[in-house]
């Protein structure tokens, strides 16, 4: 049987499966488990109707199951064992990790990463927003801006390389250097504390795109006339702007900050591609890289630092979302 | 002197020209209302004197000053939007205190002002609620006490009932009525398309068409003696009867043959010798024919429709030509047994108006 039959098969399964059990599983609990006959006629539509959504859930319930509740206990579970899986070693592997200097340095870049990234980019997408909105080659200054989104972050990071090669006929920022009297070039990956940043950087290009796009159309959204009010009220541009703007996306601001926050808690492809974690710029994600395979243990053990660090962001994000459905 | 003056005030948008020749002279403490069909660029005129937009032509001053070239803010002018734009992050105090914030008083004087405007609109249980805690009539209230706090020369209304349901415009209807009693010194342009908001507020009615003032007046002078055909079929309801007659006598009192009656009617409208034989449209309102059953009649119809409202009964009359309106005749009281029947209609010489070239022959000159 050739692959394209196999792939109608499998959807012609998967998709008939689906019906089919919605379809027969219901049939089942009306006509054979509880049916709406005799005295207990109504008991019995009632029960059928308190089953039912568990019924129709079933599936997607253990899809979840398998996919994230399994991973995470499992996940827990292994990082209980030593780096061949054989030995239970308990909190060992966390343990090791609390006084590893790598490790409280990934933590701490990562402190700053959080910091900085979601920041700049909110900002840096909600002045964009603001500033191109009424331009007429505003729409194309979007698309450029938004294009980052669409490179792969791997992409993005061999762009990047370019731009802090240390030969100044490459490298951007050495030929600035040069430009402007620096008698030497420099490998700005290799300076102490700011290779941090000039990776920021690149996630920060990437991202403002996603901001500018979604603070774009909340501003769009403000009602005019509130604007004009306040034009009215003898507001200038820097108090209609933060004062009756900002407040009003504040809930937008929040979810893009968020979102942004999360994604930064996972991203280890610039750091990997880039330094490969160091000259200092060692993060979570890239650090879980590094033992993964040698020590599934231990990166384990970090996967599940990484998710505790991402919970609370995510149930506040989630929540935020939640209201400004509202 | 006039606290709001326009000459000659013109807006195009590039080649399309939306107002022209806009002449007006507004007093203080007058309550003047623009009104006419959408589209008529009233609420523009108002944008314009607000200086939300630029003015293209002419010449705008408010009590002395040219301010054509002057920001929104300095022009002394408070606005309330039709959809109130209410800051909605801002308690109904950070709302009404906003304008003086940014020009920078002190805060005795902001909470002065807001206790006062709060006071004088009933509002003060709601002051620190946000706007979405508040029904349409308190945000309405709110977008008024927005205004009050700056105390400006001309008070702008755009369209302010337009966004409640008609029992609630009729109460905040009578609440503005109030509301300029209690300020007689303030200046107010109120924008509405709805005429009975227009009769019962103003002071003045600008009516605007086609681009340009049609007739400005007092609400009963707009009815009584409207200047054109637009004015005299925009102001009532339903519309004024135009029907087509020819002068057939001369003199104080003008006597007219009209083909869809017989006889001859009086207007008390004077004419010259020069226009006897005439083709003049009469004009009659729905509530101002009678019927007859004299020899003179204007107007002789079968009534086709029939609407009783208790307290009046309109009839509508088969159109004798499908491209006219359909003569419409307002009596008072209940009629029963008309429908299908053939009425014929006059009216006292008082209420007859007289137009030639759509132009009332009360206004030539």
């Amino acid at each position: 049987m050739g692959p394209l039959m196999q792939g109608v098969l499998t959807i012609l399964i998967g998709v008939f499966g689906c019906v089919g059990y919605f379809y027969f599983s219901n049939l089942v609990l009306d006509r054979l488990i509880f049916p709406a006959r005799n005295d207990d006629a109504g008991r019995n539509i009632n029960r059928a109707n308190a089953v039912r959504p568990w019924l129709f859930l079933a599936p997607a319930l253990f899809a979840l199951c398998l996919y994230l509740v399994y991973p995470v206990v499992g996940s827990f579970w292994r990082s209980m064992y030593d780096r061949s899986g054989d030995v239970f070693v308990g909190m060992q592997n966390y343990k090791n990790l609390s006084v590893d200097p790598e490790f409280r340095s990934a933590v701490f870049n990562n402190f700053l990463w959080v910091l900085i990234v979601p920041a700049m980019a909110t900002f840096l997408g909600l002045v964009i927003a603001q500033l191109t909105d009424k331009l007429k080659w505003g729409g194309i200054a979007k698309s450029l801006i938004f294009m980052p989104m669409a490179i792969s972050f791997v992409g993005a990071s061999l762009i990047w390389k370019f731009v802090y090669s240390n030969d100044p006929n490459i490298g951007m920022l050495n030929a600035i250097r040069i430009f402007f009297g620096a008698d030497s070039p420099i490998d700005p990956l290799q300076v102490p504390f700011w290779n941090n940043v000039f990776l920021m950087v690149i996630l920060i290009w990437i991202q403002t795109g996603f901001a500018m796009v979604i603070l774009s159309a909340a501003l769009r959204g403000i009602p005019e006339e509130t604007i004009e009010a306040a034009i009215l009220d003898g507001a200038n541009p820097f108090q209609i702007f933060f004062k009756i703007q900002v407040p009003q996306i504040m809930g937008t601001i929040l979810v893009v900050w968020t979102t942004i926050t999360i994604l930064v808690l996972k991203v280890f492809d610039i750091v990997y591609t880039m330094t490969g974690g160091n000259f200092g710029t060692q993060i979570l994600p890239s650090y879980m890289m590094e033992y993964m395979f040698r020590d599934d243990g231990r990166a384990t053990a970090v996967a599940l630092v990484i998710m505790v660090l991402v919970l609370p962001v995510m149930i506040w994000n989630i929540a935020q979302a939640r209201k400004e459905m509202r | 002197m006039a606290e709001l003056k326009l000459t000659d005030v013109a807006k195009a948008y590039g080649p399309v020209k939306v107002l022209s020749d806009i002449n007006l002279e507004i007093e203080r403490g007058e309550l003047i209302v623009f009104v006419g069909p959408s589209g008529c660029g009233k609420s523009t005129l108002l944008r314009m004197i607000a200086g939300l937009e630029k003015i293209s032509g002419g010449e705008l001053q408010i009590d002395g000053q040219v301010v054509n070239n002057v920001p929104p803010a300095q022009r002394g002018i408070a606005m309330v939007f039709q959809s109130y734009a209410l800051y909605p992050h801002m308690t109904v105090r950070e709302n009404m205190s906003f304008a003086l914030k940014i020009s920078g008083k002190s805060k005795d004087e902001i909470s002065q002002a807001v206790n006062r405007a709060a006071k004088i609109l009933q509002l003060e249980p709601y002051l620190d609620r946000l706007p979405k805690a508040l029904s349409g009539g308190q945000r309405q209230r709110v977008a008024i006490g927005r205004s009050i706090v700056r105390d400006p020369k001309v008070y702008l209304f755009d369209e302010p009932l337009s966004n409640l349901d008609a029992a609630l415009r009729v109460a905040t209807r009578i609440e503005i009525a109030q509301l300029k009693e209690q300020m007689p010194d303030s200046t107010m342009i109120y924008v509405t398309h709805d005429q009975v908001e227009a009769m019962t507020l103003a002071s003045r009615i600008v009516v605007l068409a086609g681009g340009g003032i049609a007739q400005v007046g007092t609400p009963l002078e707009l009815y009584e003696r409207p200047e054109n055909t637009f004015v005299a079929q925009f102001i009532g309801s339903p519309q004024m009867n135009l029907l087509a007659g020819k002068v057939v006598g001369t003199g104080a009192q003008t006597r007219i043959a009209l083909p869809e009656g017989q006889g001859t009617i009086l207007s008390n409208v004077p004419t010259r010798d020069s226009d006897m034989g005439a083709e003049v449209e009469v004009g009659i309102r729905p509530e101002d024919m009678i019927q007859t059953g004299g020899p003179d009649y204007a107007y002789s119809g079968v009534v086709e429709i029939k609407e009783a409202l208790g307290e009046v009964t309109l009839l509508y009359f088969k159109k004798q030509q499908p491209e006219h309106d359909p003569v419409i005749a307002k009596l008072p009281g209940i009629h029963t047994g008309v429908r299908g029947r053939t009425l014929k209609m006059t009216a006292d010489p008082a209420k007859v108006h007289l137009f030639r070239n759509g132009q009332s022959l009360l206004y030539r000159t």
